[in-house]
């Protein structure tokens, strides 16, 4: 069978999987739609929480990353795991024990302040808004792809089905489907990797194949390092970021990653305290899974390419080339006119996608008019290096089909999540709790359910029409949750001093900052575009990794402040003594 | 609960976790970005060992700090009898 056949076979049985689990999971209470009443399993949690936290890019994009990173690619490594240690020790706990649905519920409550409750909301929509465009446009570019349909038809495809667990379950339909979604996205994502790591080193693990021999006996990462020197890139274990910016940036994305509200709420969804803390060691768990096998897919994939490309004529090249050629994302130009690939240091072309022209060149190669003043020859859209591996690896047909499967599981999972996150901001935080206190739990359910429609509706609506910033706002939605939410939950929790006064007035400062220096050095929007570059960075720091410094603003502007007010009410007091003590953090309702 | 045995679990919590917080940044901001080079002079078989802990390494490290909490806590959790 070819592999559009089996790609409709397997997608279509996984939704209509994901289709059943939402109809068995329906939810008749706000309870049920907020946190799934309570009563999940901390290691269905776990499961749950990785299919959450992993999205499209995770999936398809972080192997291609590194692989063309090499050691700077450490710092999504190590700052998107790291940041569950942060949750497990500091958080996670806590918040279960204080027993509410939302993070916007425990600052309101904590610090005695709709103004702080409102300010949590504005900064929970968006982060979330920002992160689901992304997603949506994944499962458009994953339908477009391999299922040969638009990828606007795509992203509609993908709305109707999250729309129906969303709409139907809430955090308990979705809670399931999720679980579904991570056995398909890590079989897909292992079963190709395992293949890989067999051809090129012979051992069936990755993370241990990584650092193995070669056929030819030389150790892979060394042979790696030899090619990229020899050609004049930098080794592929060195990397070219300063050291300062490596730390900053990973401390940005752990610490990001411990303060985004769609992470933080799946841990309301356990029965207790100790469920809190055990599901939040499975997540890390299964996501280590795969945050450790994508380096080895880089090092495999990286070094295949070098070796296959690297001054081989154009005719002579293997089929995925060509193929990946046809869709675009891999372009060679021939420089120097001798029918053969170059592939150095530098970009290929000017600007960031080639611009293809009508007709083919003296070798049967695409053209294209953006031709780079660099002698590099080649031009690859890292994206493709998780989804071509498959192909270059020359593996079964149904194997690509699964990847495919696996990419959309990872997208829609992750939507799915930050949906919720968007519908409960609306309905609990600003509705009933703001506007109009007093309405019945079914009304509320039923105004859940509309926001989560309206939150789709416009999820879809920027998975069609992408701002064109979104790839940069990712930076912004984790120096956002880092220096907002992160301070502020921790300070709630650990400090029995900090006021009202000294946490809002912390967010406020936190986001600002950070806001100010993404604008004005990510986004250009402030400022003299001239001086918008690295060298006017304070400290050299980057946008990515100036979350790190909002968070250590929020913290120094909270506790100078707080100590200009007076400490908060007894009341208060008592609620920070109740949720460090774990018995007795409420009733969970069986599934 | 008495308030003297709140306090003397809440200081063993804070100190758990003073404890596991510096081994999660000693193998990632240590030996992962601060100190890579140094330990890159060290082998693992293919590996250069300040690379592995910032490609591999941390990421294992973090997995067992969590489930080692896990164990602590509960630990911590039935001397006070607090069984839930």
């Amino acid at each position: 069978m070819d592999i559009q056949t089996w790609t409709f076979i397997i997608v279509g049985l996984t939704f209509a999987l994901y289709i059943g689990i939402a109809i068995w999971s329906r939810a008749a209470s706000t309870k049920e739609f907020y946190i799934a009443g309570g009563g999940v399993s901390p290691l269905a949690n776990g499961l749950a929480t990785a299919a959450d936290w992993m999205s499209a890019a995770s999936f398809l994009g972080m192997a291609g990353i590194i692989a063309f990173s090499g050691y700077d690619g450490s710092v999504y490594l190590m700052g998107w795991t790291g940041g569950y240690v942060l949750l497990a020790l500091l958080l996670a706990p806590y918040l279960r024990k204080f027993g509410k649905f939302t993070v916007p519920d425990f600052i309101g409550d904590r610090y005695y302040s709709n103004i702080a409750r409102t300010v949590a909301v504005i900064a929970a929509l968006f982060v979330s808004f920002t992160y689901v465009a992304g997603q949506m446009r994944g499962v458009g570019v994953v339908f477009s792809r391999f299922l040969d349909v638009e990828v606007n038809t795509g992203v509609y495809i993908g709305m109707a089905v999250v729309l129906f667990y969303a709409f139907l379950g809430g955090m308990k339909g979705i809670t399931y489907t999720q679980v579904a979604q991570y056995c398909v996205l890590i079989f897909a994502f292992m079963v190709p990797a395992i293949f890989i790591s067999i051809m090129a080193t012979g051992n069936p693990i990755p993370q241990i194949g990584m650092g193995s021999t070669g056929s030819d006996g030389i150790y892979l990462l060394d042979k790696l390092d030899g090619l990229m020197t020899d050609l004049g890139f930098t080794a592929y274990t060195d990397g070219s970021k300063s050291t300062r910016d490596i730390f900053m940036i990973t401390a940005a994305l752990m610490l990001g990653t411990a303060g985004l509200p769609h992470v933080i709420i799946r841990f309301f969804t356990v029965p207790k305290v100790k469920d809190a803390r055990k599901s939040a060691g499975y997540a890390l768990l299964f996501i280590a899974v795969l945050y450790t096998t994508a380096p080895a897919i880089a090092v495999f994939t990286r070094t295949n390419l070098m070796e296959t490309v690297q001054n081989t004529p154009y005719n002579e090249i293997p089929s995925w080339f060509t193929n990946w050629e046809n869709t675009g994302l891999i372009a060679w130009t021939d420089k120097n006119g001798d029918g053969k690939i170059q592939y150095l240091p530098g970009s290929a072309i000017e600007g960031k996608k080639p611009l293809f022209t009508e007709g083919r060149g003296n070798f049967g190669q695409r053209l294209i008019s953006n031709v780079g003043n660099t002698d590099n020859e080649l031009y690859i859209d890292r994206d493709i290096t998780v989804l071509a591996n498959p192909e270059i690896a020359g593996l079964p047909n149904w194997i690509i089909a699964l990847v495919a499967a696996g990419g959309l599981a990872a997208a829609l999972s992750t939507a799915a999540g930050l949906l919720l996150v968007i519908s409960t901001s609306i309905s609990h935080d600003l509705i009933k709790k703001q506007f109009a206190p007093d309405i019945s739990d079914k009304k509320e359910l039923l105004i859940a359910r509309l926001s989560s429609l309206m939150a789709v509706v416009i999820a879809g609506y920027f998975g069609i029409n992408p701002p064109g910033f979104v790839a940069s706002v990712v930076a912004l939605a984790f120096g956002l949750a880092a220096s907002s939410f992160f301070p502020a939950i921790v300070m709630g929790i650990f400090s029995k001093r900090m006021n009202r006064e000294g946490a809002i007035a912390g967010m406020v400062a936190g986001l600002g900052i950070t806001c100010y220096y993404i604008a004005r050095y990510k986004l250009g929007w402030i400022g003299n575009p001239a001086s918008n570059t690295s060298d006017h960075w304070w400290w050299g720091i980057s946008p990515e990794g100036f979350g790190t410094i909002g968070m250590l603003v929020n913290f120094l502007v909270a506790i100078i402040i707080s100590r200009f007010y007076k400490a908060p009410p007894t009341e208060v007091k008592a609620l920070v003594e109740r949720i460090r003590i774990p018995s007795g953090a409420g009733e969970a309702q069986k599934h | 609960m008495q308030p003297i045995d709140r306090k003397k679990y809440w200081q063993t919590n804070l100190r758990y976790v003073a404890i596991l917080l510096s081994v999660w940044f000693l193998v990632s901001y240590g030996f992962g970005i601060l100190m890579v080079d140094e330990l890159n002079a060290i082998r693992l078989g293919g590996f250069k060992l300040g690379f592995w802990f910032a490609q591999q390494g941390s990421i294992y490290v973090f997995v067992i700090l969590i489930f080692v909490y896990v164990w602590l806590m509960n630990r911590l959790d039935k001397r006070y009898n607090l069984g839930e």
